[in-house]
Formats: C-alpha cells, sequence, structure tokens
C-alpha cells in the first residue's frame, strides 16, 4: 500500500512583478513560436533552412528533445510510486506536470513543422500500423492521458490508493514511448548514422539524464523565487541521480561509436563524427561530451561546487545544452553525411549526391523551436500558480521524516 | 558539367559485369514493336490496375551521355516540375548521378529516380498511408492524405523524393502539385493506365535510343524480362533488401 | 479513444490553424459582403452525372470516393472525375487569368464561401479546362451543339431549384 501522503501542497502566491512579467514573456514567446510556424506555412518550407537532403531541421531537434526530456521528467514520480521511494514523493505532482508540459511543448513544435498541419486529423484518421510514427502517435497520446489520470489520482485524497498502479502504467508506458521515439531512427536502415540497435537504449538514458537536469532546474527556481524552504536532502539524492544519468548517457554515447567503429560499412560515418565533420565534430567533443558530460560530471561530484544550489544549477544547464546538441548531431548530423548509395565510389549530381549536405537553422525555425519550450514553461508556471502543486516546504526534517511517517 | 567522357572510359571498370556486352545491341527493337512487347495496354474504364503485373525499367548507362538530358527534360515537360532557382529546395524527380571508382577512376552517368522497391521503406514509415504501391509495384505519394512530415524522405536509400518547398503554378492538369507535400516519380502512372510507356521512355525511342526500356517485369514474354534474364543487371543497394523495380545495365 | 485523441488534437493546434482557416468562415459571417449561392450554369451537358439535389449534398463523397479509386487503385475514366467537372462545369470569369481560361474555381466557390467551406484542392489541381481538341474524347462528339441546348435546360431548371431554395 502506497504511504498516505501528509505533505501539503499549495499554489505559489503568483502576484509579484516576477511572476507576471515571466507570464508575459513566455506568453511573447509561444506567440511569435505561432507566428513563425503560419509564416512557415504560407510561404512555405523556402523560408527555412531545411533542403530536400537535410528534411528535417531544427524544429525536430527541439521537438525530439523536450519529448525525450519528458518522458525523463515523469522520473521522479516514476521512482517515488514504483519503487517506493519517498523522499520524493512530495515532487511526484509536479513531475508529472513537466513531463505533460515538455511533451506538449515537443508536439506542438513537431506538428507546426509539418508541411500540412492543417491535415493533422488525418494522423489519427489515416493510420498505417507499420509505420513506428503512426504508434508514436499512440504512445504520445497515451502517455497525456495516463499521467493526467495518474496526476488526478494523486490529487485527489479518495484515489489516492490507484495513484501506485497508474505510477507503474506510466512507467511501463514511457519507456515504451522514449524506445518509440529513438526506434524512428532506428527503421531508417538505409542512413549510416542511426544504428538500430543501441539507439533505444541511448534515448531511455538520455531521457532520464535531459528530464531529470530541467526538472532539477525547475524545482530549484520556483523555491527560490516563492522564497519556499528547500532542504539539501533532497537536492543531494537529486543531483546524485543526474550523476548517474549523465554517467549512463556517456556510457551509452562510447557503446554507440564503438559499435558502429566495428561495422566497417559505417567506418565513414563515424570518422565524419569523432573525427573531421567540421562543425560537427566540434560540436561533439566541445558540445555532448565535455559541456554536455564531464564538466557537469565534475561539477556535481566536487566537493566545492556540488554542494551549492549554484553548482547543481550549473552542472543541470550544462547537461541541458549538451543535451540539445546530442540531438542535433544525431539528426541533422545524421543527415548531413551523405547516402552511401555506391559503396566504394565517388558520387556527385545536381542534387547533392555524395556530398557533406549543408544546413543552416533559419529564424522562424528557431522562434518555432523557442516557442515550443515557451510553452512547455507556460504550462508549468501556470500549473503551479492555480493548482497545489508544490509542497509548501521542502526543507530537510519534512522530508527526512517522510519515511518515518509510513 | 562534364557529360562528354567517351562511353568507352565507362566501361572499363565494370567490363566483367557485362558477360554479355554484345547482346546488348540486340535488344533495341523498333518503336511500335516495343509498345506490344512492354505488356502495356489501356485499361477499360472502371478497371483497377492488374495486380499480376510488375512493371520495371531497364537502363542502359553506355548510351549518349546527351540521353539522359533527353530523358529529364521529357519528364519535366510531363510532370511540370523543374524551372526553379533553389537548387537545394527545387524539386527533382530524375537526376543525372555521376559515380567514379576510387580505385579504378572508371566513372559512369545513368539517371536516378525513385527505383519503385518490391518493399519500399517509404511505405512502411509513412504514418498516414499517403506514401503507397498500387498492385502493380508503381510508388506513389497519394498528396490527399500527405501531411509533409517528411519521414519517407529520410527512409529512402536513393534520396528519389522531393518536398515542395514553394507555392506551386501551372500544374499539368494530369499531374496535381501542390505545396507541403512530397513528390516522386510515379513512373507516368497516368500514362501507363492509358497503355503509353513514360515520357522519358518515349522520348528516348523518338530520337532513337533503348537507353532506358520499360515493361511488365512479371511477364516473362516482355522484352524486358527478355533482357533482364539475358544479360547481367544490378540494382542500387540491393544488399538492402528494398528490391527496386529499376535495374541498371553496364555498372 | 478516437474522442480523447481528437480532443487532444484540436487543443494542440486547432488554435493555429483556427487563425489559418476562420478567415473565410468570419468574412462569411458578417453576411453582407458575400453574396447567396448562385453557381453559375454548367457550361456544357444537360444534366449533371447524378440528380442536382444528390450532387448539392454529396458531391464531396463522390469526388473523396473517386479519388482514392483512382490514385490508389488505378481505376481511370470514371464519372466523378474532377476532371469531368471541370469539362462540363468550368466557365470564364474575368478574376481567372484575365477570362481567357475556362476555370472550376468560380463555380465550387461560390457556395463554399456561403458555406464558409475552404477546399484545398486546386492548390494542386489546375482547374482550367483543357479544350484543346482532344484525340480520343470521352464526350460525345456533338457536345458543341449540344451545350446550347444545355444551357437553356440547365438555366431553366436552375430559376426553378433556386426559386424554391431561396
Ligand atoms: C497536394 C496535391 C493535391 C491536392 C491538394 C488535391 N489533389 Fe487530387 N490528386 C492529386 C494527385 C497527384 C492525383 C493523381 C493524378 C493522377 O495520377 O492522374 C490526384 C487525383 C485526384 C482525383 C482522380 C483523378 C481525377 O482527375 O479525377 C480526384 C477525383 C481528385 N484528385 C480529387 C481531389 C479533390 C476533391 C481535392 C480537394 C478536396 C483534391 N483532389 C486535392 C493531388 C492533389
Ligand atoms: C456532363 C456534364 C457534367 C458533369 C461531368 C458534371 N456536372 Fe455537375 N451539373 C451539370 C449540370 C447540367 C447541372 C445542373 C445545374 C446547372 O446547370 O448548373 C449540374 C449541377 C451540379 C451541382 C449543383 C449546382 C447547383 O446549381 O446547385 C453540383 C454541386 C455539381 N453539379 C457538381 C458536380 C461535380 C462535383 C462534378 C464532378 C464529379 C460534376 N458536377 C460533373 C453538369 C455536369
Ligand atoms: C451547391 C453548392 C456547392 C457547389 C456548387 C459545390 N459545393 Fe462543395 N460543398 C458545398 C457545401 C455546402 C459543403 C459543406 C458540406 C458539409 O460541411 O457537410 C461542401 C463541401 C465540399 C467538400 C468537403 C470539404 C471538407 O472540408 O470536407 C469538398 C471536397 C467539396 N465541397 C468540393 C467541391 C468541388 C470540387 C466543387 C466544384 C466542382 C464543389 N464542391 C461545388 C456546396 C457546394
Amino acid at each position: 500500500m502506497a504511504a498516505i501522503d501528509k505533505t501539503t501542497y499549495q499554489e505559489i502566491a503568483g502576484n509579484g512583478s516576477d511572476y507576471l512579467s515571466l507570464i508575459g514573456w513566455l506568453g511573447v514567446f509561444v506567440a511569435a513560436g505561432v507566428a513563425a510556424a503560419f509564416y512557415m506555412e504560407t510561404q512555405g518550407h523556402v523560408v527555412t533552412g531545411m533542403t530536400n537532403q537535410i528534411v528535417w531541421g531544427i524544429p525536430h531537434v527541439f521537438a525530439v528533445f523536450l519529448i525525450v526530456a519528458a518522458s525523463g521528467a515523469l522520473n521522479v514520480a516514476s521512482i517515488a510510486s514504483v519503487f517506493n521511494k519517498t523522499t520524493y514523493k512530495p515532487l511526484s505532482r509536479l513531475s508529472a506536470i513537466l513531463a505533460l508540459a515538455l511533451l506538449a511543448g515537443g508536439l506542438m513544435v513537431l506538428v507546426l513543422d509539418l508541411g500540412r498541419p492543417d491535415r493533422l486529423d488525418l494522423t489519427y484518421l489515416k493510420q498505417n500500423f507499420r509505420s513506428i510514427f503512426a504508434w508514436n502517435i499512440y504512445f504520445y497520446t497515451g502517455f497525456f492521458a495516463i499521467v493526467v489520470v495518474y496526476l488526478w489520482m494523486m490529487m485527489e485524497r479518495r484515489f489516492n490508493k490507484y495513484a501506485r498502479t497508474l505510477g507503474i502504467t506510466a512507467f511501463v508506458w514511457r519507456l515504451a514511448l522514449t524506445t518509440g521515439t529513438g526506434s524512428i531512427f532506428g527503421f531508417l536502415a538505409a542512413r549510416p548514422g542511426y544504428d538500430a540497435a543501441v539507439m533505444a537504449p541511448l534515448f531511455i538514458a538520455m531521457s532520464f539524464s535531459f528530464g531529470l537536469a530541467i526538472f532539477i532546474l525547475v524545482v530549484n527556481v520556483t523555491y527560490k523565487s516563492s522564497k519556499r524552504p528547500l532542504g539539501d536532502v533532497i537536492s543531494f539524492k537529486l543531483k546524485n541521480l543526474l550523476g548517474v544519468f549523465i554517467a549512463a548517457v556517456l556510457y551509452f554515447t562510447v557503446v554507440q561509436h564503438l559499435t558502429n567503429l566495428y561495422a566497417a560499412e559505417h567506418a565513414g560515418v563515424e570518422s565524419f563524427i569523432l573525427l573531421d565533420g567540421g562543425a560537427y565534430t566540434l560540436m561533439f567533443w566541445i558540445g555532448q561530451i565535455l559541456i554536455g558530460g564531464l564538466l557537469p560530471m565534475a561539477l556535481l561530484f566536487h566537493p566545492a561546487t556540488g554542494r551549492t544550489s549554484q553548482g547543481i544549477n550549473i552542472a543541470s544547464l550544462l547537461v541541458i545544452i549538451g543535451g540539445f546538441v546530442q540531438v542535433y548531431i544525431i539528426i541533422i548530423g545524421g543527415q548531413a553525411y551523405p547516402l552511401e548509395m555506391f559503396p566504394g565510389f565517388e558520387v556527385s549530381s545536381s542534387f547533392f549526391d555524395g556530398a557533406v549536405h549543408r544546413y543552416a537553422p533559419s529564424l522562424p525555425e528557431i522562434t518555432l523551436g523557442l516557442g515550443g519550450i515557451a510553452t512547455a514553461l507556460l504550462i508549468v508556471a501556470l500549473a503551479v500558480r492555480y493548482l497545489p502543486i508544490l509542497p509548501a516546504s521542502l526543507a530537510d526534517p519534512i522530508a527526512e521524516k517522510q519515511p518515518a511517517s509510513e | 558539367m562534364t557529360d562528354r567522357s567517351p562511353t568507352e572510359e565507362q566501361n572499363v571498370d565494370l567490363a566483367r559485369r557485362r558477360l554479355l556486352a554484345g547482346a546488348a545491341a540486340a535488344v533495341a527493337v523498333a518503336p511500335g514493336v516495343m509498345l506490344v512487347a512492354t505488356g502495356a495496354s489501356a485499361r477499360p474504364k472502371g478497371v483497377a490496375a492488374d495486380a499480376n503485373k510488375r512493371w520495371g525499367m531497364l537502363i542502359d548507362t553506355r548510351t549518349e551521355l546527351s540521353d539522359w538530358d533527353t530523358a529529364i527534360d521529357a519528364c519535366k515537360t510531363e510532370q511540370g516540375w523543374g524551372g526553379g532557382n533553389n537548387p537545394a529546395t527545387d524539386p527533382q524527380w530524375i537526376r543525372k548521378v555521376a559515380i567514379r571508382n576510387k580505385s579504378t577512376g572508371a566513372q559512369a552517368t545513368f539517371p536516378v529516380m525513385c527505383q519503385h522497391c518490391e518493399n519500399p521503406p517509404c511505405v512502411d514509415v509513412c504514418p498516414t498511408g499517403a506514401s503507397m504501391q498500387r498492385v502493380d509495384g508503381i510508388v506513389l505519394v497519394d498528396k490527399h492524405i500527405c501531411i509533409g512530415c517528411r519521414y519517407c524522405m529520410m527512409a529512402c536509400p536513393y534520396s528519389a523524393r522531393s518536398f515542395v518547398h514553394e507555392p506551386v503554378h501551372n500544374q499539368r492538369p494530369h499531374m496535381p502539385r501542390g505545396m507541403g507535400t512530397v513528390e516522386s516519380c510515379t513512373m507516368c502512372v497516368h500514362r501507363v493506365d492509358k497503355g503509353q510507356q513514360p515520357a522519358c521512355v518515349e522520348a528516348l525511342q523518338a530520337k532513337g535510343s533503348n537507353a532506358i526500356m520499360f515493361g511488365d517485369l512479371n511477364d516473362p514474354k516482355s522484352e524486358i524480362s527478355r533482357a533482364v534474364s539475358a544479360h547481367v543487371t544490378r540494382r542500387i543497394r540491393e544488399d538492402l533488401g528494398v528490391q527496386p523495380s529499376v535495374h541498371y545495365q553496364g555498372i | 479513444m478516437r474522442l480523447v485523441t481528437r480532443i487532444f488534437s484540436i487543443a494542440l493546434v486547432g488554435f493555429t490553424l483556427a487563425m489559418a482557416h476562420s478567415a473565410p468562415a468570419s468574412a462569411a459571417e458578417d453576411g453582407s459582403k458575400v453574396p447567396m449561392p448562385s453557381p453559375s450554369k454548367a457550361f456544357k451537358g444537360e444534366q449533371c452525372v447524378e440528380p442536382v439535389e444528390t450532387m448539392r449534398r454529396d458531391h464531396m463523397l463522390y469526388l473523396k470516393h473517386q479519388r482514392d479509386d483512382t490514385l490508389r487503385d488505378g481505376i481511370r475514366g470514371e464519372k466523378y472525375g474532377l476532371n469531368e467537372c471541370i469539362d462540363c462545369h468550368a466557365t470564364k470569369s474575368p478574376d481567372v487569368a484575365g477570362g481567357e481560361l475556362r476555370t472550376i474555381e468560380p463555380f465550387c466557390g461560390e457556395c463554399h464561401a456561403y458555406a464558409a467551406v475552404k477546399i484545398d484542392c486546386f492548390e494542386c489541381h489546375t482547374g482550367a479546362a483543357d479544350d484543346k481538341p482532344k484525340q480520343s474524347s470521352s464526350l460525345p462528339i456533338d457536345h458543341g451543339e449540344l451545350s446550347d441546348k444545355a444551357m437553356l435546360m440547365s438555366m431553366m431548371e436552375n430559376y426553378l431549384d433556386k426559386g424554391a431554395t431561396k
């Protein structure tokens, strides 16, 4: 049986000018994102950086990053309900809200970047069940439904007893969701950059890491700005967990590239990413490995920085930046490297066969992507203002007494 | 464009593949005879495409290089694409690809377009079923339900598909095209259904070239089936198991 | 489940698309500027492919069914094809190509403006009639002669019908 939750949850006051201007700015970014999408839809994708070779541009990077992070953001709730770790229980509601918000933001970007977003209803009305995309539509909508009900069960005292069952359902469901998202790439046999086997576990590790990093930042920022107490116990637990997840991402990244190196036919794309891919190589070593992996690990585990909220915040921010770069390399880098139509031959054509494809993100695309992030944050900001999501206090004594009160 | 490299040069490297190179000339048949031999005939009104057929092409890469411009121009005229000035985003339903063997230096140039795979990856990945295969093997985009997600373009091993990046005007009445959807070679399905040959094939025959042969690969008596069984042909990226319907001879 | 997914999809992008697509709707709502529908007479033909009442109500079903039949199954030359509609219903209009070409947009557009329906068909389909002499026309050889009679007939029919509905 689940422990009875004695935490007091309370809406944040949200009257200050800080809160209002935050809402205002987020609103501006959301509106700009929608306007950018409208511009792209009426002018055509010629106003974006995409081409017939790089068909998924930076909106897909934003979208995949947000969707992957959404699943990871549910971690805290899962750990609390599935593994009965009561320390995390008070933060379950926020975890669920953040997961919903990130998924909504990601899907908004994905959908508004379609060539014909006005035909969205067809994704439900006409489905090809061999397509992993069609499956993902169910994974995404199912995730929404399950997490909404889960949240409701947690918030309605008389339904608390069902929360655990739903928590487990949500946990399993979002593993499937992340696997499904990773498999979008795994199914592309013709593209040497995407190796089927390791993509799924890599994406799961990425989701844990990115989602938790965003979660930590949201907790720290909301508690600081609403002047609510936040104890070290919960903070340190979260940061240790983040350290483990960063290590997992690094591990699977190594596996990804090692297995690719052993497959002779992938040697070309491997040396492109790791050695001679110019910007992509730089992004890989500096952005993904250093900024997204080694640096935050050092910050989290160094006694001087790992025990300060500043150190933890910066580490989380670095994980987010590095994670974004990682998704960029997977999506854009994977397309920039030419298809191997004639292995062993030099290939050229008016359609840029055999050449490394260029891509430069355009302003409308970036605006749309930022609009997705703003949408996610706006949902969180409004939720904590109007719903009892956040515990009034996460000070150590309460957080520590939790296990005892079980 | 370095179109003028001599034909012999292209052949050096792959000569061993052409076991029956001499026989290639025998394949050339007068256009009138071709029409019968393709197995193409006009279907009556109200009759669906024939599941017993499998339309395919055989491309002989050892021909005049100018043939490929003829074929590409014919396609542009028939289908109404081309003429843009954004090379990176303008659609190309068929294009001329030049390859050069890195170790021997031998070269070849030939057209690449939708290979009308028997197991088309674009059809597998399409979320709405817009990317589709007719029962006679022709792979098409049903633009009525294409949402423009571009997953098919990610999946295609041949970069055969284009996304319409800009508003389109002056479409051909038989070939509707529109912004925000994906398009590619239709094997001139509107002509094939009338018993005609694809525009590229017809244009080549008009100038006396047999560089692209069209016909029913399922019919052992068709010209193309006989050619494919008589000579060693090659299909691009056969290792992927997608079973393209377009065969190449001479590479 | 379908309902849930629909609601979700609407909530997600509904407002964006509403922005893009409600423009003609709101134009129709203020009523004053939009004329009552009076689709132009058929250019040729004595009667439609189905009774007029049926066509008014169900033309979209015929079209959508036909387009799947043609595109996906390869069934050609049937009477519900869009090119058939164009052949009979396209008219010259000063708004389109300076009145040079016969196009179908005015015919389809009039009711749709009134009913606030937006169709995308003519982003791809040209809508222009192919009046060049054809080698193998599916129409009667003497349709030029027919069309005058048809015009008169349909004019009468039209006035009778419209009188009742207005
Ligand atoms: C994105 C482009 C696009 C749009 C938009 C579009 N079509 Fe089509 N349509 C096509 C293509 C391509 C074909 C196939 C032509 C062929 O193979 O001959 C086609 C074929 C058809 C056909 C069968 C051929 C014929 O002429 O009868 C019908 C009917 C049809 N469309 C109806 C419609 C209707 C009704 C709409 C609007 C609701 C529409 N289409 C919108 C691209 C489009
Ligand atoms: C043989 C010529 C012919 C063809 C083909 C044809 N129509 Fe008609 N249609 C007519 C005639 C004649 C009328 C009677 C009213 C008139 O004269 O405008 C009519 C009436 C209509 C009406 C009712 C108009 C009103 O005044 O309320 C609609 C809607 C319509 N047609 C749609 C279509 C569509 C859609 C197609 C293609 C599937 C089509 N028609 C094909 C000749 C034709
Ligand atoms: C008599 C008036 C009239 C004429 C003429 C007419 N339509 Fe319509 N059409 C309508 C109405 C009314 C609706 C909306 C029906 C509904 O919503 O149930 C409609 C709906 C449609 C739809 C479905 C739209 C959607 O969003 O699903 C299509 C497609 C369509 N019409 C095509 C055409 C074409 C093509 C023509 C010209 C050949 C045409 N219509 C001519 C009245 C007309």
